[in-house]
């Protein structure tokens, strides 16, 4: 006789331990790969985990073995086509010494090594050094919520919180632990006894009939007297109060949607708002994001308007900073939320402008963000931007900016190559602009 | 496949007709193999265990090298995630089951098996492979399917205690280290027990006697050949050395467990760990081409003769010997895709061979296989057979001409030396031994391995551990490699160690 067993139902993941083994073991190099992987996708797709190569020095597990080269050997192979004994073959020439020998040095060659992250390994290592910045701001660090959490069960509580279910799970027990009767018990009795007709037809069945009165008798009086839920198996939900430091961001993508800004700039902005996204949702329980694009008049817009909306005019950059304020104060009070905003434009604006924003920025936006980013996607020749002299209006007139606030930073952006290091240079851990303030 | 073909009057209703299965249908497909499988066939078998998998649990046991538990290792981790992308990707499909050489026997089926494939596994792995393992003489004399899962469970709990105790990567950087030695850490042949010191007693008297009774003084006035020269104080002192070590010693690991000074004992008990899986799997490297071979003989009659019975239909047959005949399929040695011989395709083909030759033999059978040749039993010769070969005998005794024909096997020698590749033998009269003989080698594990030995070591002085390598037919180890692997031996054994490599004799 055979046992069956149904295992599908057994606890997954037995192989999770030795998996993440592994990958702590390969971290280094994992991280390089997933790296170099989000430098050459688009994010969309590298955000989704998916297949990395690393080298196989660090992995792999040696073993003697004969060497693929050298020596005297004999190969029996299926599949004789026209050889007769005593034929002979050219070997195959061009340094392969017989079988493919790769990497000389290393005696066998090796491939890399290949396997699928999933989604949730590939953001973890993809942000494994980056860090919030200015987390440390006093003033909104202090301030912490009280959360109730649950903590297990407990014997007195409020009605609202009861369990039922384990309320429902110490009756049982305490009812098949004192025996008390079972309805299906009694009902079967009674059953019985309907059946029985009265007066009975038989001597038997009149000594059954009573008998069975006895026992229901005797069984409902302990129906009776042991309860079908006491007070004692009452259990309720507990709940303690845990400080949790605010979990709450809302991140603020500008931008400038005029002529200006075509659709690789459009392409380049989007990219870097995901990547911030993503960063942000790993961080905070819960990261809100709010779009407003402007051209000389600004606009709050849902995402698929703010990527391809199209609208035109001229470029008033200051009026997508006093929209910003607008829509904080109106639903993002600061002593509630983090608050992160991006800019992403090509630098132009309207002549005079760019000192009104400047204003705002220092005296509206900055005290109460936690981070503004400023990205300026430059032509595909980054080249003559570094060479300063022809910066952009804005780069100019934020210039100051950067230097005196700490949680303002900007960089220029010319391929979708260059997002993500410069990403991780405006959020990389130890920033130089946190060392020196 | 033709015979069975033939359209026969059913005599009984097909046990099912889809592809769906529940447990009281495998039970009763079950029921109606075994009755072919020991009524029939005359197979013996440990009680099964039928367990049903999913796909994820399948590449957890693949990872865990087929076993149901097995002690945590990164390398583990490894393989999971290599198969597992593998498999996603759509590169390599999962095995349709797993079996375990252990009492009760284990076996592991996937459920997205059609209930005709079900009928499949469970006649190979169920029975097949169960037989195969009861009774075959590697696995009686060197496994104890008794008491491996208990053994595994051990393993894994003692280095999960010893990782708690001395630290993950302490008792990583050791099973790395024995990992790498595990090839070369299992015993080839039983060892002489120790004699008891009674028994040891008893043998030296008897010797002294018999020296004493056959005593001539005579013996005394021969002259000493000059090759034989009283050995120096030196030479002495080897042979000491040898004899308290019991050099030369192939079992690395073991060497190492008993002998190392710097292990501790922890260490100790996890190289014996290591180096015990190794030994469990060693009959089954040994056998990859009979076991199978086994196995697919035995479903292939099994469900032919379930098909004759009419308890399972004509499509479900159609979509079994569909399955069957791709895991038969040997490439050509030209064909991209060929990768060596199939064992299944070898295996099967060899132990259909033996029931042909055991009930239609041609002349040449009669001359080859004097024994078995139109005996009529061939179940009584393939269970012979299955008990008492391993791969490389196997094909030694049992691949016929006819079967070198049909494969068309030739013989390719390359040599170092030679700028041409030389074909030594074909399917001919004069071939027939050499590419038989040639590819019995090519099973022979002891002999695929490379043969590494500790021969000396002197613990008194600079305890120098000293290896050789004897290269079989000039072929080196691979340099990397080896490379690496001493370093795992010199940090295991604490001390300096060499490998030197010389030329094998013969």
């Amino acid at each position: 006789m055979p046992q069956f067993i149904d295992r599908r139902l057994n606890p997954r993941d037995k192989s999770l331990g030795n998996r993440m083994r592994f990958l702590k073991r390969t971290r280094a190099r994992i991280k390089e790969a997933v790296d170099k992987a989000v430098r050459e996708r688009t994010i969309g797709d590298a955000a989704k985990g998916g297949s990395v190569s690393i080298p196989s020095d660090g992995i792999n597990e040696p073993m003697f073995h004969d060497s693929d080269a050298g020596g005297d050997r004999q190969r029996v192979m299926p599949g004789n086509k026209d050889f007769v004994t005593g034929d002979r073959i050219e070997k195959p020439k061009g340094g392969q010494g017989g079988r493919g020998r790769k990497g000389a040095d290393d005696g066998d060659g090796e491939d890399d090594f290949t396997f699928a992250l999933t989604e949730s390994e590939f953001l973890d290592l993809l942000f494994e050094d980056l860090e919030l910045p200015d987390l440390i701001k006093a003033s909104l660090k202090d301030a912490k919520l009280a959360e109730p959490r649950r903590a297990g069960y407990s014997a007195d509580g409020l009605i609202p919180n009861l369990n039922v279910l384990r309320t429902m799970r110490q009756s049982l027990g305490r009812r098949l632990a004192l025996r008390r009767p079972s309805r299906s018990e009694v009902e079967r009795i009674e059953a019985r006894l309907k059946e029985i007709s009265d007066p009975p037809e038989t001597e038997a069945l009149r000594d059954e009939q009573l008998r069975l009165r006895e026992e229901l008798k005797r069984l409902k009086r302990l129906q009776h007297a042991i309860p079908f839920i006491d007070p004692i198996d009452v259990r309720y939900n507990r709940f303690t109060r845990v400080t949790v430091p605010r979990a709450k961001a809302v991140m603020f993508c500008l931008m400038d949607v005029s002529a200006s800004m075509g659709e690789r700039e459009k392409d380049l902005a989007k990219r870097f708002f995901i990547l911030l996204h993503l960063f942000l949702r790993r961080k905070y329980e819960r990261v809100d994001v709010v779009f407003i694009r402007h051209t000389h008049e600004a606009k709050e817009v849902d995402e698929h308007e703010f990527f391809y909306g199209r609208e035109t005019g001229g470029t008033v950059v200051s009026s997508a900073l006093e929209e910003m304020i607008e829509v904080r104060d109106k639903r993002y009070s600061p002593a509630e939320w983090n608050i992160y905003c991006a800019e992403a434009s090509d630098g132009d604006n309207s002549g005079g402008d760019t000192d009104h924003c400047v204003e705002l920025l220092n005296e509206g936006i900055l005290p109460s963000t936690q981070y503004f980013a400023y990205i300026e996607i430059a032509d595909r020749d980054i080249s003559s931007h570094w060479s300063g002299g022809d910066s952009k209006e804005l780069w100019r007139g934020y210039a100051s900016l950067a230097e005196s606030a700490p949680n303002f930073a900007m960089r220029k952006v010319a391929n979708p190559a260059d997002i993500y290091p410069v990403f991780r240079e405006l959020f990389a851990r130890q920033r130089e602009k946190g060392a020196s303030t | 496949m033709t015979e069975s073909l033939v359209r026969r009057p059913r005599t009984a209703k097909p046990l099912f007709e889809g592809a769906e299965w529940d447990f009281p249908l495998m039970q009763e497909v079950y029921e109606a193999v075994k009755d072919i499988a020991l009524n029939d066939l005359g197979l013996d078998v440990f009680p099964n265990q039928i367990e049903v998998i999913s796909a994820e649990q399948m590449l957890d046991a693949y990872s865990s090298v087929g076993m149901p538990l097995m002690y945590s290792h990164w390398s583990f981790g490894k393989r999971f995630v290599r198969d597992e992308m593998l498999y996603r990707k759509g590169y390599q499909a999962l095995a349709y089951e797993i079996v375990i050489n252990s009492n009760p026997c284990i076996s592991y089926y996937m459920e997205e098996n059609s209930m005709a494939m079900q009928t499949l596994v469970l006649a190979h792995a169920a029975f097949g492979h169960n037989h195969f393992f009861k009774n075959n003489y590697l696995f009686q004399q060197w496994t104890d399917p008794n008491g491996i899962l208990d053994y595994l469970e051990f393993a894994k709990r003692y280095v999960a205690e010893c990782e708690e105790k001395h630290g993950q990567e302490a008792v990583e950087s050791v099973l790395d280290a024995a990992h790498a030695l595990q090839n070369q850490s299992v015993f080839r042949y039983r060892r002489a027990t120790k004699l008891k010191l009674s028994e040891y007693e008893a043998r030296h008297r008897e010797r002294l006697a018999n020296a004493q009774a056959s005593y001539s003084d005579l013996w005394r006035t021969v002259p000493r050949s000059r090759k034989n020269k009283e050995p120096t104080q030196a030479e002495k002192e080897a042979a000491e050395r040898m004899l308290r070590h019991r050099l030369p010693e192939e079992n690395l690991l073991y060497f190492l467990e008993k002998n190392s000074p710097t292990l501790q004992p922890w260490q100790r008990e996890l190289l014996r760990i290591v180096r015990n899986v190794a030994q469990y799997f060693y009959p089954q490297r040994q056998t990859k081409l009979m076991n199978e071979g086994c196995a697919t003989f035995v479903h292939y009659h099994i469900v032919n003769e379930l098909y004759e019975r009419g308890l399972i239909s004509e499509g479900a047959l159609m979509e079994i010997l569909h399955s069957h005949s791709n895991v038969v399929y040997q490439t050509d040695f030209d064909h991209p895709h060929h990768s060596g011989m199939n064992p299944y395709a070898l295996g099967f083909a060899m132990m259909q061979d033996i029931q042909r030759i055991c009930v239609a033999p041609t002349d040449e059978d009669r001359e080859w296989f004097r024994d078995i040749a139109g005996c009529e039993d061939w179940r009584g010769a393939l269970r012979e057979i299955w008990a008492n070969y391993r791969d490389e005998s196997f094909v030694r005794q049992y691949l016929s001409p006819h079967l070198m024909r049909k494969f068309k096997l030739f013989v390719l020698s390359d040599k170092a030396a030679d700028s041409e590749y030389n074909i030594e033998a074909i399917h001919d009269a004069e071939g027939y031994r050499r590419v038989r003989n040639a590819l019995a080698d090519t099973y022979d594990v002891g002999a695929r391995d490379p043969d590494i030995q500790v021969v000396d070591v002197d613990l008194l002085g600079d305890r120098k551990l000293i290896l050789t390598h004897k290269r079989r037919n000039k072929v080196p180890l691979a340099e990397g490699d080896r490379d690496k692997v001493m370093r795992h031996v010199k940090r295991l054994w604490g001390y300096d160690a060499v490998l030197n490599e010389e030329d094998a004799e013969g």
